[in-house]
């Protein structure tokens, strides 16, 4: 397999933008990575791409103009994103093109996420009688993460204020006022022991990465980032996933553990070499136990690991450092590459205020999503 | 109170005095609940789970969701949860006759049907009461 380069980033930021459509946000951002990699959209060879609730990616064809080169649409819950990215470096992983762009946008109404229970292979009452609700997952999941592990609602609360720091500093990202930890724990409940300010909101946004072969980075001269490796797994048995009526008793794997060890072997490289970390954060109680599941941490060391700042951009392993989706909103199309751009922009030593302090030389993000999916992708310099 | 109410859906739980949710056992002892439609439901075995469990689980529902939620407009908060019952599988259900201040995990529950609306019976499990 051919060492495969990000060259070019864009994206459009997120929040909320009425005026622009969710493909119109997509095309702002690839034509923003074209600029940043010093390309035209003539140049590029192979795209992947795709977005939940905004319609065929490969329409943008319409607007970035008819070159006749192979578009995939992607659809894969929260990992599309993910998805469009694996797909593309495979494409010059494997020798058939050197330049190829994965892109990602999205824009959702306002209000949690309702999912039709038929097309998740789930019977009606499921949904009517009000349990088939992303929120209630990530709440249930942790209450009893919290139970085993010792975490306490104060740990939640600092995650956010975390996020919102962060999310301060970044240009792209929907919440950019510092929230303090009192205002985060006494917003109202949304599903306890989660409140309002501890969840990311579905919104919109749009991110595009261009990616090349070795051959090509050295002809362009590009201010390059290496991808180490991406992996996308589905859960294995005995998992619990999002839109679970029933879990077996014997506790079995889980997507981002796999995927996170898949990741970590075709690196090479371990845990304690990452640099920084963007981890999916749905809500609070996510992104510490994701901190766990994707083997930073133990179970139940986040709490301290938290109260000592660790996961700060300052600490010795920052996470979602510009705000993760608690601060940007989740436009579920652009998510996972939000997180790459993110770790380009800080690998490039382009990231302003948030920039991570040393020299980061590897740079890691993971994205979850129903039914039961993750994927990793670990990017160096 | 629940007598005049229709279930939610058929074939949900027993038709009897002390009702029971029904799930599907595979030849293997896997159990799936609920029992699956189409091809994944062939050949299991129509089995009905344990009234006692444990609580696994919980959270309260705080503000009214989007359809496909059907409950009644004037929306009250309802609890929820995952019950294990042991050896066979832990289900999610609606959690009644408590308050999320009284709910511990591994307390004992037990299966109840419950008024969903006006119309409607679902399936809850309350703290068990000696």
């Amino acid at each position: 397999m051919n060492k495969v380069y990000i060259i070019g980033a864009g994206i459009h930021p997120f929040g909320r933008t009425e005026e622009r459509s969710g493909r119109d946000q997509g095309v702002y951002a690839a034509r923003q990575a074209l600029k940043d990699a010093n390309l035209e959209w003539k140049d590029i060879q192979f795209a992947a791409g795709g977005s939940m609730a905004a319609g065929n990616a490969d329409v943008m064809l319409n607007d970035l103009g008819l070159t006749g080169a192979p578009f995939i649409n992607v659809f894969n819950g929260c990992a599309t994103g993910g998805s469009a990215l694996s797909t593309a470096q495979s494409a010059i992983a494997s020798g058939q093109y050197d330049i190829a762009m994965a892109v990602g946008f999205d824009k959702h109404p306002r209000g949690a996420f309702n999912a039709n229970p038929k097309s998740f292979g789930l019977p009606d009452w499921y949904g009517q009688t009000g349990m088939m609700l992303t929120t209630q997952f990530f709440a249930l999941k942790l209450q009893r993460y919290m139970h085993l592990h010792g975490i306490s609602r104060e740990t939640l609360g600092r995650v956010a204020e975390k996020s919102f720091r962060n999310g301060a500093m970044a240009e792209h990202a929907w919440r950019r006022t510092p929230m303090d930890l009192e205002t985060i724990l006494d917003s109202p409940m949304i599903n306890h022991p989660l409140s309002k300010f501890m969840f990311c909101a579905p919104a919109e946004g749009g991110v595009a990465l261009i990616l090349a072969s070795e051959k090509k980075v050295r002809e362009l001269g590009s201010d390059a980032v290496g991808i180490a490796s991406v992996a996308i797994r589905s859960r294995p048995p005995g998992s619990f996933e999002v839109y679970a009526p029933a879990i077996d008793v014997i506790e079995g794997g889980k997507p981002t553990v796999l995927a996170s060890q898949a990741a970590f072997e075709i690196a090479g490289i371990g845990p304690e070499d990452i640099d920084i970390a963007q981890l999916q954060d749905t809500e609070s109680g996510a992104e510490i136990m994701h901190m766990a599941e994707n083997g930073f941490c133990k179970d139940g060391e986040q709490e301290q690991w938290l109260a000592e700042g660790r996961t700060e951009i300052t600490g010795s392993l920052p996470v979602n450092t510009d705000g993760g989706c608690i601060a940007n909103g989740e436009p579920i199309g652009a998510t996972g590459l939000r997180q790459v751009y993110e770790n380009v922009t800080q690998l490039r030593g382009r990231a302003g205020a948030r920039q991570v302090s040393g020299k980061a030389k590897t740079a890691y993000s993971h994205v979850y999503g129903a039914p039961g999916l993750s994927g990793v992708a670990i990017l160096e310099v | 109170m629940t007598t005049d109410r229709q279930p939610i859906a058929s074939g949900l739980w027993s038709d009897e005095d002390n009702p029971h949710l029904l799930a599907g056992q595979a030849s293997d002892g896997k159990i799936f609940f609920p029992i699956p439609e189409g091809e994944s439901g062939k050949g299991l075995e129509v089995i009905k789970l344990s009234r006692k469990g444990v609580l696994w689980s919980f959270t309260r529902q705080d503000f009214r969701p989007k359809p496909p939620y059907d409950g009644p407009e004037d929306f009250t908060p309802f609890l929820l949860g995952y019950i294990e019952l042991p050896g066979e599988i832990i289900v999610e259900s609606h959690i009644v006759d408590a308050t999320l201040e009284e709910l511990e995990i591994g307390m004992a529950m037990e299966f109840v049907i419950t008024a969903f609306d006006d119309k409607r019976a679902t399936f809850a499990f309350k703290p068990e009461r000696k």
